[in-house]
């Protein structure tokens, strides 16, 4: 400082000289930048909070936003000539599509514009005629050709990418899987007039209905030589037993493990053909209404569950569930109303749960199932829809009219599976015996299910959170009463920075600690855990109840507000005395062993990192925090109302009850509020002391996972932008609100309590 | 009388003063467990040799170091189907580390104490801590040079000690041309790399630069040629020498010495030997890199990286922290707007930290970082700089959450200063930002050092919000080294307390590591309460010396 002095003018130059004033107002001009400047900075704190909330929620948004579906173009079917189709398809990048027609020839045409790219035909002979065709699932791209003399035809329409000069090529072609010639599937040579497949690496599954209605089930399986390349089929026939049924819709899964039948009326039937010489019929039943018609029937993606759409527009989901007894059954998991006019084909999305479904007078839904939603609804032009088709990516699809037209659509549908039910409510999921909540949100399969229900987690949070505040709240607030009301000065000063320096105690350590050191201690020593409870209390009661008969001479010796630390060694021996006893209280009531005892008497099972432990740990962790708020709440209650309640001869304990703490009882809520948040909000103790189990159990004895955990678990793996990205974003979210709401009542208490000290 | 004693009030003061016991057990029991079980990490226990034989063998030689003893309930222990011989209460197990986890397949094994018939702790028994599978214990036999005996008996240990130094600064040598020498001609090979991708992109690439950088990787390849050639005649030279020892069965072994970190033979050392080896066991711990996945060696890389990261941590938060608290105190009308913002501050405080995790993620690394990398990086497209978790971001999203820290503890430090110092100051006739910048500021920089001190104690053990943001389990290279620009802001990291959560939860061999992680946690507990304490003084004497001002 002193060397500005000697910088500043001397005093007679300060008079009036154009260089003063300059001077003058250049420390004008720092001062006004300077004001601003903190005024930025001060004011931006805010914004922090603001910009954290308003990015969480933008990177939620698009889980909101509404699906769009976009008719791009709409042109003639190309290469008429070559007969009416019955399959349509796309490949992955929506540049080309393929056309399969009644006649046995493949058209490959440009997506965009209709236009001509190849054609093939498949290798029909002379003598027989095309009586039935099928697809094998889109995403496999195989597809069925049953003969007039019993035999099919398999064929695959496969593409290949090349970049020619940093451009993208693509180019189609067909590929038999089962050869180029048809293969037979009636021995009796019957023509086949319905057919269904499924075709595996190794094993291939061909279902066909023949004209005298039998339902002959041929099973392929390629045998590679040793010597050469050539791999040769191995056939198997047998026959499904109808039971005279009409069969009008058949499919096999790609497990090659269950057919199903259907007929017009809604007859659904069953059959296990894991052993492909004995069908087995496992169930049969109704699946619609008297006077209702089955207009269609496919897989969902995964081949897990049918969709049947009806004449009166209603789809429904079946799937095949086992409950707790081992019992298999099928069972109706939801249904959508589409329309009022017969569903004519339905599209599964090849990556997700969903699909695109159209009805005879040209409408088009696109749903999902786990979300029961429907997403997208529209008219297309040109009348009764003849094929229909999404595109790998569900980003495009192609509809194919009476008129002969084909229209071209784009679909922006990035985040279906999510809803407000799919999140908060009850899910019935594929192959679950009844709607649950559960939480699952990736495999490495493209046929799964995502599980995001944020219930089991936000279950998960509270549990701990609850069990961690009933440790705490005692302890802390206990702790507080005496600190700041008895407690000696003298020792006060060390005491409170010491307990609060508990607080800056990582909370990794405290997780490390609790997951390999408390949780097989408590595990060992689990009744000795529950005799601490009751035996720490007591002792300390009778401490305190002879204490005061012992000699006077001795009790004045301990100053006043030096209590607690002649209790430390009456809790240490109590505490001793609890796990020492353990083993014997185990063997007198619980024959030997708690954690047997419980699980063989009450069927409660054990996890050693449970919520039990969790609680101790994020208990110990959140104690500072609630104890040096209400501490200091208590602290500063004014002197005058404490000395005002004692000279009128209330007790210490009743001034401390009916005037310290009704008057600090703001502080406190507010302190219990925080230790709340930070709780809910506390990630390693969680994520190190539980076993991360997504369970819904009120058991204290077992794991759990929290919204904090979750994130901490799944974000590093989240694909950017995904569905699951953004959900694990929503559960930040939710985390940052509720913490946000907790903290915002706890501060504004405080401040009012703040006020009212000051009045006083 | 009971009933009068309660009417008192008394029994309650009791279970209050209770409670206040139970925390300060609580805390002191904490930092006792840590205490004990970290520091014993580093002292050289007896090697005991045990026969032992129970019911499904005959009786075996066991050697190794005994960890822990456990007493397992009479009734528990038959109730995981061990059988007590002599009706005793307890059954008595100790864990055994008995290393050599390449022929016995782990590193530990419980024994029951009923079934030793002898122990003992013999002189002779040798632990020898190796490079990889864990340590190894057993009887040194000889000394060989290229297969040749060169030593054996009692000669055989100074001969071993002697060549083992040579080894290891061979080894050493080798390490330091490696990750020194090698790492920088890769780091500029890959430079040289992106300049000509950047030229590229520029369509600045010609035949002129081409030429000039053809000629430079050359004489890259050329160094590492060279530096090549001098590791493979150090490597040849490590090979020659190997230990011949005998493991507790009597079978043996030949160790290269260039495996070998360290050979001891503790059951001869005195008490003074053990101390000294234990503050060098302490040394190398914290100077050392991890081996073995992190669950062998030392944690320098984590120490390096949490204090890297805190000082950066420490820079942008701040000047922030004290704008905000200057703002606060000095230029807000208090109000609304400053309630508003005592609200945020809170707020701040109260987000649990792995929502800043998400943000840091989210905005800094992808939104922040994208932008970047396409800005100043294309030339490195699709990898990213930047745009992935790394030491910068990481030091950004804890500042944000240690902001409040610092408001808070500044903002009670201004709250402390006299009001008749700025007065006097402005009647003097200084501007607001003079006052601000020539008194009031100084007389709170012991407060805003405070704030400093604790946000940094936070952020150091803060784990959470680092696992999305930057910090990995093993970096192959140090944030700081000697390659242009020196400080990589981009690279990933080491942490404390990741180390903690990674090594005692995601390492295969919880069993070896769990010493080592009670070591770093003790290392941790140390700073962080080390540095709360000092901040706690720091707070303390300032209130003193204004309590004096203001008489």
């Amino acid at each position: 400082m002193s060397q500005d002095y000697s910088t500043q003018p001397p005093v007679t130059s300060i008079l009036k000289t154009a260089a003063s004033d300059r001077h003058q107002n250049w420390r004008l001009l720092k001062d006004k930048i300077a004001e601003y400047c903190v005024t930025f900075g001060g004011l931006s704190i805010i914004l922090a909070v603001v910009l954290i909330f308003f990015y969480l929620l933008y990177v939620v948004f698009p889980l909101l936003l509404p699906a769009h579906a976009k008719a791009v173009n709409r042109y003639a079917v190309t290469e008429q000539q070559m007969g009416n189709t019955v399959f349509l398809a796309m490949e992955e990048q929506n540049e080309i599509a393929v056309r399969f027609t009644d006649t046995g020839k493949a058209v490959f045409f440009g997506v965009a514009d209709g236009d001509v790219i190849a054609t093939d035909s498949l290798n029909i002979p002379e003598q027989a005629r095309i009586t039935s065709f099928a697809h094998g699932g889109f995403d496999t791209g195989v597809v069925a050709y049953g003969l007039s003399d019993g035999r099919a035809l398999i064929a695959k329409h496969a593409y290949k990418q090349t970049y020619a000069g940093g451009k993208r090529l693509i180019t189609p072609s067909l590929s038999y899987p089962l050869g180029k010639d048809p293969v037979q599937v009636d021995n009796s040579g019957q023509s086949l007039t319905k057919i269904a497949v499924s075709i595996g690496d190794k094993n291939s599954v061909l279902l066909a209905k023949t004209a005298d209605n039998r339902v002959v089930l041929s099973s392929f399986s390629k045998k590679s030589s040793l010597f050469d390349d050539d791999a040769t089929l191995e056939r198997q026939e047998s026959m499904l037993e109808t039971g005279g049924n009409d069969v009008d819709y058949m499919l096999v899964d790609k497990e090659q493990h269950n057919v199903y039948l259907a007929n017009r009326q809604g007859a659904l039937a069953v059959y296990d053909i894991a052993d492909n010489k004995q069908p087995v019929l496992k169930f049969k039943l109704n699946t619609l209404d008297q006077g209702l018609e089955i207009t269609s029937m496919v897989f969902l993606n995964g081949d897990l569950s049918l969709l049947i759409g009806d004449s009166h527009g209603v789809l429904t989901q079946w799937t095949i569930v086992r409950n707790e007894q081992n019992h298999y059954s099928v069972q109706k998991l939801r249904s959508f109303k589409v329309s009022e006019s017969a569903i004519v084909a339905i599209s599964p999305e090849q990556r997700r749960k969903g699909m695109l479904v159209a009805d005879a007078a040209g409408n088009i839904g696109i749903y999902n199932t786990t979300a029961e939603r429907e997403l997208i609804k529209e008219n297309v032009p040109g009348g009764r829809p003849l094929a229909i088709t999404l595109s790998p990516r569900a980003n495009a699809m192609l509809i194919q009219s009476e008129d002969g037209k084909i229209s071209y659509w784009t679909i922006d549908n990035p985040h279906p599976e999510v809803s407000f039910a799919s999140l908060w409510q009850k899910v019935w999921y594929e192959s679950y015996p009844k709607p649950d909540y559960i939480w699952q949100s990736s495999s490495a399969s493209n046929d799964f299910e995502p599980k995001m229900s944020l219930v089991p987690l936000v279950f998960g949070t509270i549990k701990a959170s609850f069990y961690a505040m009933l440790v705490a709240i005692p302890l802390a607030l206990f702790g507080a009463i005496y600190t700041g009301y008895f407690m000696a000065p003298q020792i006060r000063q060390y005491v409170k920075p010491g307990i609060e320096i508990m607080g800056a105690l990582p909370t990794v350590i405290l997780g490390f600690l609790a997951g390999l050191w408390l949780a097989p201690f408590i595990e060992m020593h689990l009744s000795g855990i529950f005799t601490l409870l009751i035996l720490v209390p007591a002792g300390v009661m009778i401490f305190a109840y002879v204490w005061q008969y012992v000699p006077p001479n001795i009790r004045h010796k301990l100053p006043e507000g030096w209590d607690c630390l002649i209790l430390a060694p009456v809790i240490i021996l109590c505490g001793w005395l609890a796990i020492t006893l353990s083993p014997g209280i185990d063997a007198l009531c619980f024959d030997g062993d708690l954690r047997t005892w419980l699980n063989s008497r009450f069927g409660i099972g054990y996890d050693q990192r449970n919520t039990l432990v969790v609680g101790l740990a994020m208990g110990f962790a959140v104690i500072p925090m609630i104890f040096s708020i209400a501490e200091d709440a208590i602290f500063s209650v004014p002197k005058h109302l404490t000395t005002g309640s004692l000279a009128l001869g209330a007790t210490p304990w009743q001034t401390m009850i009916k005037v310290v703490l009704l008057t600090a009882s703001p502080g406190i809520f507010s302190a219990i509020m925080i230790g709340f948040g930070r709780a809910v909000g506390e990630t390693m103790i969680v994520l190190m002391a539980t076993g991360n189990t997504p369970v819904m159990d009120l058991s204290i004895f077992q794991g759990l996972r929290t919204l904090s955990a979750n994130i901490a678990v799944e974000m590093p793996e989240s694909e950017v932008n995904s569905t699951h990205y953004r959900v694990l974003f929503l559960s930040a979210l939710v985390l940052f609100m509720f913490t946000f709401i907790v903290n915002t009542l706890a501060e504004v208490v405080r401040q009012n309590l703040r006020q009212k000290y000051s009045s006083l | 009388m009971i009933k009068t004693w309660f009417k008192s009030g008394s029994p309650w003061i009791w279970m209050t003063a209770g409670a206040v016991s139970i925390n300060l057990i609580l805390v002191a029991g904490l930092l006792l467990l840590i205490s004990v079980r970290g520091l014993g990490h580093f002292w050289p226990g007896d090697i005991k040799e045990y026969h032992y034989q129970d019911r499904q063998s005959p009786e075996t030689v066991i050697i190794g170091e005994e960890t822990e003893t456990a007493l397992l309930g009479a009734a528990q222990a038959r109730a995981a189907g061990y059988e007590l011989l002599n009706k005793g209460e307890y059954l008595v197990q100790h864990l055994v580390k008995t290393g050599n986890r390449d022929i016995l397949g782990s590193d530990f094994r419980w024994i029951q104490n009923q079934y030793i018939r002898s122990q003992s702790t013999p002189d002779d028994l040798l632990c020898v801590e190796r490079r990889e599978w864990g340590n190894f214990y057993g009887r040194l036999l000889a000394v060989k040079e290229n297969g040749v005996v060169i030593a054996q008996g009692q000669q055989a240990w100074t001969v071993a000690l002697e060549k083992l130094d040579s080894a290891k600064s061979l080894y050493n040598q080798i390490d330091k041309l490696q990750d020194k020498d090698v790492g920088a001609i890769n780091y500029n090979l890959e430079r040289l790399r992106l300049k000509q991708r950047a030229l590229e992109l520029k369509n600045q690439w010609n035949g002129v630069v081409s030429q000039e950088f053809a000629d430079k990787k050359l004489a890259y390849e050329l160094e590492y040629k060279v530096i090549q050639e001098t590791i493979g005649k150090f490597n040849q030279d490590l090979k020659q020498y190997s230990l011949l020892v005998s493991e507790a069965g009597g079978r043996q072994v030949n160790i290269p010495l260039a495996r070998i970190v360290k050979i001891s033979r503790p059951n001869q050392m005195s008490i003074l030997d053990k101390s000294i080896d234990y503050v060098r066991n302490f040394i190398d711990f914290i100077s050392e890199d991890p081996r073995e996945a992190n669950t062998e060696g030392g944690i320098f890389p984590a120490i390096f990286g949490t204090v890297l990261m805190v000082l950066l941590m420490a820079v942008f938060v701040t000047p922030f922290g004290v704008i905000a608290a200057v703002y606060l105190r000095e230029y807000a009308r208090q109000g609304v707007i400053t309630r508003i913002i005592r609200i945020a501050v809170n707020n701040l405080a109260g987000v649990p930290s792995i929502v800043y995790g998400v943000f840091g993620l989210g905005f800094f690394v992808y939104i922040l970082g994208g932008n970047i990398d396409r800005l100043f990086f294309p030339e490195a497209a699709p990898a990213p700089v930047f745009g992935t978790p790394g030491l910068l971001w990481a030091s950004l999203t804890l500042a944000l959450l240690t902001l409040p820290v610092v408001i808070v503890a500044t903002e009670e430090g201004l709250s402390r200063i006299p009001k008749s110092i700025r007065e006097g100051s402005l009647a003097l006739g200084a501007t607001k930002a003079e006052t601000l910048w020539r008194t009031v500021l100084p007389m709170a920089s012991p407060a805003i050092m405070t704030g400093l001190i604790l946000a940094v104690a936070r952020a150091a053990g803060e784990v959470a919000p680092l696992m999305l943001v930057g910090v990995v389990k093993l970096a192959p290279t140090l944030p700081l080294d000697g390659n242009f620009p020196y400080l990589h802001l981009d690279r990933k990291f080491m942490h404390l307390g990741f180390h903690i959560y990674d090594v005692g939860f995601q390492s295969p061999n919880v069993e070896a590591a769990r010493p080592l992680v009670y070591a770093t946690s003790l290392l941790l507990v140390m700073v962080i309460v080390g540095l709360n304490m000092f901040a706690i003084t720091i707070r303390n004497n300032l209130r003193e010396k204004y309590r004096a001002l203001e008489n």
